[in-house]
């Protein structure tokens, strides 16, 4: 193991999907020695607990934009990286419980093909016809769009990592942030229990502590970490490729490729904080909401079940880019539970706002941390 | 078929994928590992090659995986049909009727 460093041109804090893929394109644009910081180990937090979903249809066009983008770079990324991650359109299945919800829909779709999205409504059967063992019975229509799909969320991470080692960053795992020195203004550098970093760039990717790490900077996130849980069932042939999720009735679940299905919901009530325990309601509910919409899934045995942080922001989107007042400081979190699928976009634009302080792009200066004291532009409604 | 050393029977992973990810990815703790070659993640939940991977960890790295990073076993103990825990629940309306809760509202 090469010493402690004692410099560094840019500290990422994190090294989930977020960190690991912002390295990666700050260390292809030769922007300098970066050094990532990661509390416990790669993909040990939210990224390597997440459902590993990647899709589009958003309701604000910030979100579909960013989406759209990532889903570019998705496609290039098994070559550019090296490394097979189970990349795969599937496409997403969004049912909708009542008229109400289905003109919602019908906004979004509007605006989604606005943006070039391929994306329609269909009617109930026509929903079936996509995942033929379906329960309709409480579904008014759905929204599909066969670009969306999913990822193998650790493989992707790992991936990102190892070729930002390649080409020339550090990772210090095990290595938590103690506190974030400045000089007035400035960021300087890093504390850890190894040692201290001089470093005039950091970037908070620390996904459900984000909120922490930003403090230790005297900068106030209004971030709200809480748990969701999620579980997986034995394997069994494949009877669907897509996503099913559904806003009003709290519920996502796809089938991966192993054969396994993975699902989530957001837990009534649920408390903020940084607990992942998991919980008995949880696959309680979660079988009764399987078995409604798949009745062929009684007899699947269910495996295992955990728990990530979904870090939300005011809006349920991002916060993104440089903060005023506090030169040398980025950020990337509040993600809201879509980090990994937002991330090969907003890594680039991350990597560009770093590297050149005269950047900018219209989706990262909209989802600024600025955007809560001028006002929110819009709120994104299509989470679970 | 692989003519190699089974090490998780529950998801058939071989010897040489796990020593392989240990180097190329330069892991210490068997939860890494389970992360990236899913050794573990199947349905004994790591009981039968929990040991195995340590040992295999020991064999590349030289030395043990950390004793304060225990891998996480995962609930439930037994895995379970969805059928049988979904009649330990209310019915389906009742189940939605509680709500979207967290942070959403």
């Amino acid at each position: 193991m090469a010493e402690f460093p004692k410099t560094a041109e840019c500290i990422v804090i994190g090294g989930g999907i977020i960190g690991a893929s912002i390295a990666y394109e700050l260390t292809k644009v030769n922007f300098g020695k970066v050094v990532i910081l990661e509390k416990n180990t790669v993909s040990s937090g939210s990224t390597g607990r997440c459902g590993g979903g990647i899709r589009a249809q958003w309701s604000t066009p910030e979100n579909v934009r960013l989406a759209m983008e990532s889903v570019k770079r998705f496609r290039e990324l098994e070559g550019e990286l090296g490394t097979d991650t189970e990349y795969e359109e599937g496409g997403y299945l969004i049912l909708a419980h009542s008229d109400e919800e289905l003109s919602q829909f019908r906004k979004n779709v509007e605006m989604q093909k606005k943006h070039g999205l391929q994306v329609e409504l269909l009617s109930p059967e026509e929903a079936k016809k996509v995942v033929p063992l379906l329960n309709t019975e409480k579904i008014t229509g759905a929204t599909w769009c066969s670009t969306d799909g999913s990822i193998n969320p650790f493989l992707i991470n790992f991936a990102y990592m190892k070729k930002a080692l390649e080409q020339g960053a550090s990772l210090y795992e095990r290595t938590e942030v103690l506190s974030i020195d400045k000089e007035g203004s400035k960021i300087t550098g890093v504390v850890t229990p190894k040692g201290v970093i001089s470093c005039p760039v950091i970037v908070n990717a620390a996904g459900g502590y984000a909120g922490t790490v930003a403090s230790k900077a005297r900068i106030e996130l209004p971030l709200v970490p809480h748990r969701h849980e999620i579980l997986a069932t034995e394997q069994i042939n494949r009877f669907f490729k897509n996503m099913i999720m559904s806003f009003e009735h709290n519920i996502y679940f796809r089938q991966v490729k192993d054969g396994g299905i993975v699902g989530g919901q957001t837990n009534p009530g649920e408390p903020p904080g940084t607990s992942v325990v998991s919980g008995i309601s949880f696959i309680k509910e979660m079988s009764v909401k399987l078995g409604h919409f798949i009745p062929a899934l009684g007899d699947v045995k269910i495996l295992r079940q955990w728990a990530g942080l979904y870090c939300m922001s005011p809006d349920a989107q991002p916060i993104l880019g440089r903060v005023e007042g506090t030169q040398g400081y980025f950020h990337a979190c509040g993600f809201s539970g879509h980090g990994l699928m937002l991330a090969p976009r907003v890594s680039v634009l991350m990597a560009k706002a770093i590297s050149d302080t005269s950047f900018h792009d219209p989706d990262l200066d909209r989802l600024g941390l600025d955007r809560f004291e001028k006002g929110i532009a819009s709120f994104e409604k299509s989470v679970v | 078929m692989k003519d190699l050393k089974i090490i998780c029977r529950c998801q058939d992973v071989t010897e040489e994928e796990i020593v392989d990810a240990i180097r190329k990815y330069g892991l210490k703790s068997v939860d890494e590992v389970k992360r990236v070659t899913r050794a573990g993640m199947g349905h004994c939940q790591g009981k039968t090659c929990r040991k195995l991977v340590e040992q295999l960890l020991f064999k590349v790295n030289g030395f043990w995986p950390d004793p304060e990073e225990q891998s996480t076993s995962r609930p439930p103990l037994k895995s379970l049909p969805i059928k049988l825990v979904a009649a330990s629940e209310e019915d389906f309306d009742a189940v939605v009727a509680r709500g979207r809760g967290g942070q959403h509202g």
